[in-house]
C-alpha cells in the first residue's frame, strides 16, 4: 500500500498500489466496460473487455487484474481498444443463443448493456446456433445454457461467497460449460443451498427464478460486494 | 553421501563400464520399443552369452539415437556402427558378424535401402555429420535407468562444483554468460529469470520443469527424458541453488509414460545415492523432486495453467502480470523452464558459459533440437547449432525431399508457429529470424512439406488443434479460435468468400492481441503466416463475386 500517481487518458490521478486499474478508474468515473468482473468475488481477466494500453507494455492488459504501479500511464479508449470491444461483444452475441425478445433479463442484463455500449447494430459473424440444454431440474431456479456468457460469476460467488461450491466449469473451448456437481442435474445437487447468489451475479437471464416473464427479472448484483464487505466488518469487529 | 563418495562413485562406473572394450547400444526409446526393442536387446545379450563374449562386450539399453523411422537400432561403441530395423531374430547373425569375424553387417547398416554407400561409422554419415550435441550428447549412448553410467559421463559433477565452489550469484552469472535461452518456444533469457526469481525474498521457492511438450508432431522433451532423465534432474537441481529453492516438481504429459517412468527411476536412484534429499553432498543445500503427471491438456503447457495443474486446479491460466518468478505455484516465487533448457544446464556449469556461447549465433547461443518430420527421407531428431540455416537442415540433414514432390514449405513452432517458403529456405533457425518471416521457434518442432500440401488446409488444421485445446476461460480464444476454424473450413470447401479473408484478418489481429494467455496469444500465427507467404492459395480457393451473383446467394 502506497500513494501513487498515474495517468489514465492523460488525466492524472491519485492511486494507490493495493488498487487495480479499474477500481482507480471507477473511483474516478471513467468509464470501463466490464463482464466477468463483480465486486466481491476475486478478478480472473477473462472477458476481456477492460482491455487497456499501458506505455511501455507491448500487450494488452485486463484492467481488472493489473495493479496500478508509479507514472503508470494508461489509455482506456483508443481506437483500436474500441474497435476490439465491440468483437468481443459480437463473439458473445454469436457464440451462444440469446434472443432478448423472449428473456427474462431483458432490460436489466449486462450483456445487453455492453451491446448499446460499443454501439451494436449488427453481428458481423455466423451465428454459431450450439445445442444448449435448459436446467429446469431445481425447485426455483433455471439454468439456461443458452445464454451464459462463461464469465464464471456464478462459480465465483458460490465457492468464495456462499462456500457451498455448487457449480464447476466442464469441457474446454467451445464446449466449455457451467456444471452443478458433477455434471448432474442442479435440482439433485447435494452442495446447492438454494442462496440464490449465483442468479443475482449471473450477468446474463442465464439464471433465473422459475415463474418470471419476458424482461421482468430483477437482480442485484451490488449485494455481492456489499455482501463481502459486511463480512469483513463483521470478522473485524467480532 | 558426500563430495568424496560421489568421485569414488564416478570412478567405480567408470571402472566397471572401462572394463568392457566395446558396447552395444540398444535403442529403447517409445518409438523403438514399441518396434520390440526389448526383444531385441534381450536376444543379443543372449548371443553374446553365447559367443562367449559377454566379458569383452557390454549390450544395454539407451534412449533415442534420433532415428525412430528406422528403428529398432543398434549402434556398436566405439565404432559407431548403426544398424537399422534389426529384428530379434537378426542378433545372432549380427553379433556373430560384427564380434567373431568383425565384419559389419553391410546390409542391415544404417541407410542400408536408400544410401548407395551406407557408413560404416554412422557419425560420417550426413544426418550425424552436421549435427552438433550438447543435450542429446550421453541420449543413445548411456543406460538412463542407470545413475553409474551418468555418474561415468561425468554426470553430477556440475552439481558437485556449484555446491562445492559456487555462490549462487555465480551460478546465475554463468547462465547469464552463456546466453541461454529458453527453450520451451519464447526464447526468454535463463539467466535473468533465474536472477529475477532469485531476487524474490521468500522462505519458499520452487522449481518447476515443463515437460508438457504437446505441440503435434514434437517429441524432443520427451527423447531426452527417456534418453538422459539425470541430465534433467541435475539442472533442476542447479536451478533450485541459484534461486533458493527446496522443492521441485516435475510436470510431464500423462501420455508419454516411459518418459514419467524413467525420471522416477532417476528420482529414486538419486534419492539413494544421496543426490536428492537433505544437506546434499555435504552441503546445507537441501532439494527433492517430484513428479506431477499432467492429463493431456495443451494449455497446461502455459506456464500459470501449469501452475494451477499442479495445485490441483482446473488447468487455465491466469492473467500475467503477476508472473510466476514472483507470484508461481501456491503463491510462492517458481521458476519454471523447460525440460530442454533444464538439459543445458549442466554442461554450462561444466564447461563454462563462455564455451556454451561459442556455438550459435550471437543472439541465440547454443544448440537446438528439433524434431524432423513430414515428407523428408531421414525424420528424426537432431540436433545443431542455432543459426543452421533450414536448407543445412532440410537437404544435408534430412536429405531433401521424400518422394518426388518440391520443397513448398516447412512448419516451425507447431500450432504457436507458422511456415517458412522456399524463398526463404537459406534462413539461419534462430528466434530472431524465424520470428522476422511470421514463426516462431518454438519447442523445435519442424514439419517438412511438399507442393502435396495445401497450405489452406494446414491453417485450417491447426486452428482446429487450437480451437479444441482453447481452455475456454477468455472469449477472445474460445470463440475467436472457433469463428476463424469455421471459416477456414468454408474457405478448404471452396464456400469461402473475399468477405471471409477479410473477418480472418481483422479475428486473427484481435485475438492475438486480446486473448489471455499464449495459446489464444499465437493460434493465429499459422494462419497469418500462411495468408503471408501463400496469399495465392487462399484467392484460388474463394468463391468468386460474380458467382454469387450468378446463383443468387449473398455475401454473408
Amino acid at each position: 500500500m502506497a500513494a501513487i500517481t498515474i495517468y489514465i487518458n492523460e488525466q492524472k490521478i491519485a492511486a494507490d498500489t493495493s488498487q487495480t486499474i479499474l477500481e482507480v478508474c471507477k473511483a474516478n468515473s471513467i468509464p470501463m466496460l466490464t463482464l466477468c468482473h463483480l465486486k466481491g468475488l476475486h478478478d480472473i481477466g477473462a472477458c476481456r473487455l477492460c482491455l487497456v494500453e499501458i506505455e511501455g507494455v507491448n500487450r494488452l492488459l485486463s484492467a481488472c487484474t493489473t495493479y496500478a504501479t508509479d507514472q503508470m500511464s494508461i489509455k482506456t479508449a483508443t481506437e483500436k481498444i474500441q474497435r476490439y470491444q465491440r468483437i468481443t461483444v459480437e463473439l458473445f452475441f454469436a457464440e451462444r443463443n440469446h434472443v432478448c425478445a423472449v428473456c427474462v433479463a431483458n432490460g436489466n442484463c449486462e450483456l445487453q448493456d455492453a451491446g448499446y455500449a460499443v454501439g451494436l447494430d449488427a453481428i458481423r459473424y455466423p451465428y454459431l446456433y450450439p445445442k444448449c440444454d435448459v436446467d429446469t431440474s431445481h425447485d426455483w431456479f433455471v439454468m439456461d445454457h443458452n445464454r451464459c456468457i462463461m464469465c464464471t460469476r456464478c462459480v465465483r460467488v458460490c465457492t468464495e461467497v456462499e462456500g457451498a461450491g455448487n457449480w464447476g466449469v466442464m469441457n474446454r473451448g467451445h464446449q466449455v460449460r457451467i456444471i452443478s456437481d458433477f455434471n448432474t442435474p442442479w435440482g439433485e445437487s447435494t452442495t446447492c443451498t438454494d442462496c440464490g447468489k449465483c442468479m443475482h451475479a449471473c450477468p446474463t437471464g442465464a439464471i433465473w427464478p422459475k415463474a418470471m416473464a419476458q424482461g421482468q427479472l430483477d437482480k442485484f448484483p451490488e449485494m455481492i460486494g456489499e455482501l463481502v464487505e459486511k463480512r469483513k466488518l463483521l470478522t473485524a469487529g467480532g | 553421501m558426500n563430495r568424496q563418495e560421489l568421485q569414488t562413485a564416478a570412478d567405480k562406473a567408470r571402472q566397471q563400464h572401462g572394463h568392457y572394450k566395446q558396447k552395444v547400444c540398444v535403442c529403447c526409446g517409445t518409438s523403438c520399443m514399441a518396434s520390440n526393442a526389448e526383444q531385441v536387446l534381450q536376444h543379443i545379450q543372449e548371443a553374446l552369452k553365447e559367443n562367449g563374449l559377454d566379458q569383452e562386450v557390454e549390450a544395454n539399453l539407451t534412449g533415442c539415437m534420433g532415428l525412430c523411422n528406422q528403428g529398432p537400432l543398434v549402434k556398436v561403441l566405439p565404432d559407431h556402427t548403426i544398424y537399422q530395423k534389426v529384428t530379434p531374430a537378426d542378433a545372432d547373425e549380427l553379433v556373430k558378424a560384427q564380434f567373431v569375424a568383425k565384419q559389419p553387417l553391410k546390409e542391415m547398416l544404417l541407410f542400408a535401402d536408400t544410401r548407395p554407400e551406407p557408413f560404416v561409422n554412422a557419425n560420417d554419415d550426413p544426418f550425424f555429420k552436421k549435427q552438433h550435441k550438447i543435450i542429446l550428447k550421453d541420449c543413445g549412448v548411456i543406460n538412463p535407468e542407470d545413475i553409474e553410467e551418468y555418474l561415468a559421463h561425468d554426470g553430477y559433477q556440475a552439481l558437485d562444483k556449484v555446491l562445492t565452489s559456487m555462490l549462487p550469484e555465480e551460478v546465475i552469472a554463468e547462465v547469464k554468460h552463456s546466453r541461454l535461452r529458453g527453450r520451451g518456444g519464447a526464447g526468454y533469457p535463463t539467466g535473468l529469470k533465474w536472477e529475477t526469481v532469485y531476487k524474490h525474498v521468500n522462505d519458499q521457492k520452487y522449481v518447476v520443469c515443463n515437460g508438457d511438450e504437446g505441440d503435434p508432431g514434437a517429441f524432443m522433451n520427451r527423447s531426452v527424458l527417456e534418453g538422459n532423465p539425470h541430465s534433467v534432474l541435475e539442472g533442476m537441481m542447479i536451478a533450485g541453488y541459484a534461486i533458493g529453492a527446496s522443492k521441485g516438481y516435475a510436470y510431464i504429459r500423462g501420455e508419454y509414460r516411459l518418459a514419467i517412468k524413467r525420471f522416477e527411476t532417476a528420482i529414486k536412484q538419486a534419492r539413494k545415492m544421496g543426490l536428492l534429499g537433505r544437506q546434499i553432498l555435504g552441503s546445507n543445500f537441501s532439494f527433492d523432486v517430484e513428479i506431477r503427471i499432467g492429463a493431456g491438456a495443451f494449455v497446461c503447457g502455459e506456464e500459470t495453467a501449469l501452475i494451477a495443474s499442479i495445485e490441483g486446479r482446473r488447468g487455465t491460466p491466469s492473467p500475467r502480470p503477476p508472473y510466476p518468478a514472483e507470484c508461481g505455484l501456491w503463491g510462492k516465487p517458481t521458476l519454471i523452464n523447460n525440460v530442454e533448457t533444464y538439459a543445458n544446464i549442466a554442461p554450462i556449469i561444466r564447461h563454462g558459459g563462455e564455451w556454451f556461447s561459442a556455438t550459435g549465433t550471437a543472439k541465440s547461443a547454443g544448440t537446438k533440437v528439433f524434431a524432423l518430420a513430414g515428407k523428408i527421407k531421414y525424420s528424426g531428431l537432431i540436433e545443431v547449432p542455432m543459426g543452421t540455416s533450414l536448407r543445412e537442415i532440410v537437404y544435408e540433414i534430412g536429405g531433401g525431399i521424400a518422394g518426388d514432390g518440391q520443397f513448398k514449405a516447412a512448419q516451425t513452432g507447431g500450432p504457436s508457429g507458422g511456415c517458412i517458403p522456399e524463398q526463404h529456405l537459406d534462413v539461419g533457425m534462430d528466434y530472431e529470424s524465424l520470428m522476422s518471416l511470421g514463426s516462431i521457434m518454438g519447442s523445435g518442432g519442424l514439419i517438412v512439406m511438399d507442393d502435396s500440401s495445401d497450405m489452406v488446409d494446414v491453417a485450417r488444421f491447426f486452428m482446429e488443434f487450437c480451437m479444441d485445446e482453447s481452455c475456454g476461460k477468455c472469449a477472445p480464444c474460445r470463440v475467436g479460435t472457433k469463428m476463424m476454424h469455421d471459416m477456414l473450413q468454408r474457405i478448404v470447401d471452396g464456400q469461402g468468400t473475399q468477405h471471409d479473408v477479410e473477418r480472418l484478418q481483422e479475428l486473427a489481429l484481435y485475438v492475438k492481441e486480446a486473448s489471455l494467455c499464449g495459446l489464444g496469444g499465437s493460434a493465429p500465427n499459422p494462419l497469418l503466416s500462411t495468408l503471408r507467404h501463400f496469399p495465392h492459395e487462399y484467392e484460388q480457393r474463394l468463391v468468386p463475386p460474380h458467382a454469387l451473383v450468378a446463383t443468387g446467394q449473398t455475401v454473408k
